[in-house]
């Protein structure tokens, strides 16, 4: 198992600056991020927009921020684990914690740092009835394996462009599919979209507009998928597999069940160190919460500052801390 | 200062008039918010999450057209409708005078 210092959650504008402020302090980190890259929303949802409220930048693209602190923390050698998730938080006897990842990664941590922003991105779930009866029994919210489908009978739901490409992809896979979609046109990419309909036309996909599916039903595993039709009429048909296509939605996911002081979505810290009600655990940036928090880039950068030197004092309350400037002792490196 | 009327209907039904101020730049999404709607807004505003959703019951027409991002957001949600739109992309102004409002969206734990 690989041991750290400090386990980053969350490898977002936040997460990153903390690893300078800890390195300056001499302690290692870890990033874990369930995206399969570094910058959280900045690299991911908005990476060519501008920021103006950056200290020191009039403005900034969000990418050549993220570009930058990648820059900025080098020297300090962090390490990443992308892509996963972390679904474990368990602290230790004397007072580490191991962390383990959805893809079953362990690491040992001397203290946990959660910098997770809007949380992770989870699928939408329609109002389906029994929907949640059928998950992993013929509902999935994302094609991991298309090999699962093969000569299966395919519905999926929505109209975006995962709807779309899923349709064309799974229309070579499965034995049959139907899409349903709410509305009557599709936004999506205009070539996907004409692709549909053609293979519609063709008779090769069923395509059912302007519909939704309200009732799922099945013997221990899907086999019938009942949609209201625009005329208020009831379609059932027979299906085994159903992918509800809706993108995706921020939740705060297993931090939740971590026993984490929580406020509308928000981990409560206390705002002389960023520490929550759990010694060791730091919540640093737009996950926590406390009287005026803002959330803002900024703000985080400062919570990581002031989390790094609480943090070495819960690593090693033995060792005095004195407080240095960058300008007087420079930075040193790993 | 200058103030405007809108009606919320909030998830029981229950409908209530707010007097808005048009000259703070706010949106709907943070105007209901300052008024104890219990709304998630989880993204801050940025039209990412979808928990601001709201339903346009009446003054839709008045309202500005909606942008790509809320147009995109929209149609990626189960439950939207016709007169769906998202309160984060709605400004306080003077030609949401009289509208009345559904709110859809996830509420807040």
């Amino acid at each position: 198992m690989k041991t750290t210092d400090l386990c980053i959650i969350g490898a977002g504008p936040v997460g990153l600056f903390a690893v300078f402020e800890a390195g300056l302090l001499k302690l290692r980190c870890h990033l874990i991020d369930v995206l399969p890259q570094v910058g959280g929303q900045l690299s991911e949802i908005y990476p060519q927009k501008p920021i103006y409220d950056i200290p020191g930048f009039p403005s900034i693209n969000a990418q050549e921020l993220v570009d930058n602190l990648m820059q900025q923390i080098a020297t300090f050698k962090p390490e990443f684990t992308l892509g996963e998730r972390v679904d474990g938080l368990e602290k230790q006897e004397d007072g580490s914690f191991i962390v383990t990842t959805n893809e079953g990664t362990k690491l040992h941590a001397k203290a946990v740092v959660i910098a997770a922003g809007l949380g992770c991105f989870e699928p939408r779930k329609p109002a389906i009835e029994r929907l949640e009866d059928f998950e992993g029994k013929g509902v999935a919210y994302m094609v991991r394996n298309p090999e699962l489908f093969r000569n299966k009978k395919i519905v999926l739901a929505g109209g975006g462009d995962s709807a779309l490409d899923w349709t064309l992809f799974l229309s070579n896979v499965a034995e049959k599919v139907t899409l349903v979609h709410r509305g009557d046109s599709f936004r999506g990419a205009p070539d996907s979209a004409e692709k549909v309909v053609k293979l519609a036309e063709e008779g090769k996909i069923d395509l059912i507009l302007k519909s939704n599916i309200t009732k799922i039903d099945g013997n221990g595993h899907l086999s019938e998928v009942h949609i209201t039709m625009h005329d208020k009429s009831i379609n059932t048909i027979n299906a085994d597999y159903l992918i509800p296509l809706f993108g995706l939605s921020p939740k705060l996911g297993p931090i939740a069940n971590w026993g984490l002081d929580i406020e509308k979505s928000a981990i409560k810290v206390n705002t002389e160190d960023y520490s929550t009600n759990t010694p060791g655990i730091y919540a640093i940036g737009d996950i926590n919460t406390y009287p005026g928090k803002l959330k803002l880039i900024l703000c985080g950068f400062h919570e990581g500052a002031l989390m790094a030197q609480s943090a070495f004092k819960y690593i090693y309350p033995d060792k005095h801390l004195s407080f240095k400037y960058t300008t007087v002792n420079g930075v040193h490196g790993f | 200062m200058d103030f405007i009327n809108i009606t919320i209907e909030d998830r029981n039904g229950e409908r209530k008039e707010l007097e808005l101020p048009t000259d703070m730049g706010l949106s709907l999404m943070e105007a209901l918010k300052a008024n104890e709607y219990r709304i998630l807004a989880t993204c801050g505003g940025m039209a990412l999450c979808a928990t601001c959703h709201v339903e346009v019951l009446e003054g839709g027409d008045k309202l500005g057209p909606m942008s790509d991002p809320e147009l995109d957001m929209l149609d990626t949600l189960p439950d939207a409708g016709p007169d769906s739109r998202l309160a984060c992309q709605l400004r306080i102004n003077d030609d949401m005078n009289n509208a009345v409002f559904r709110i859809r969206g996830d509420e807040e734990e």
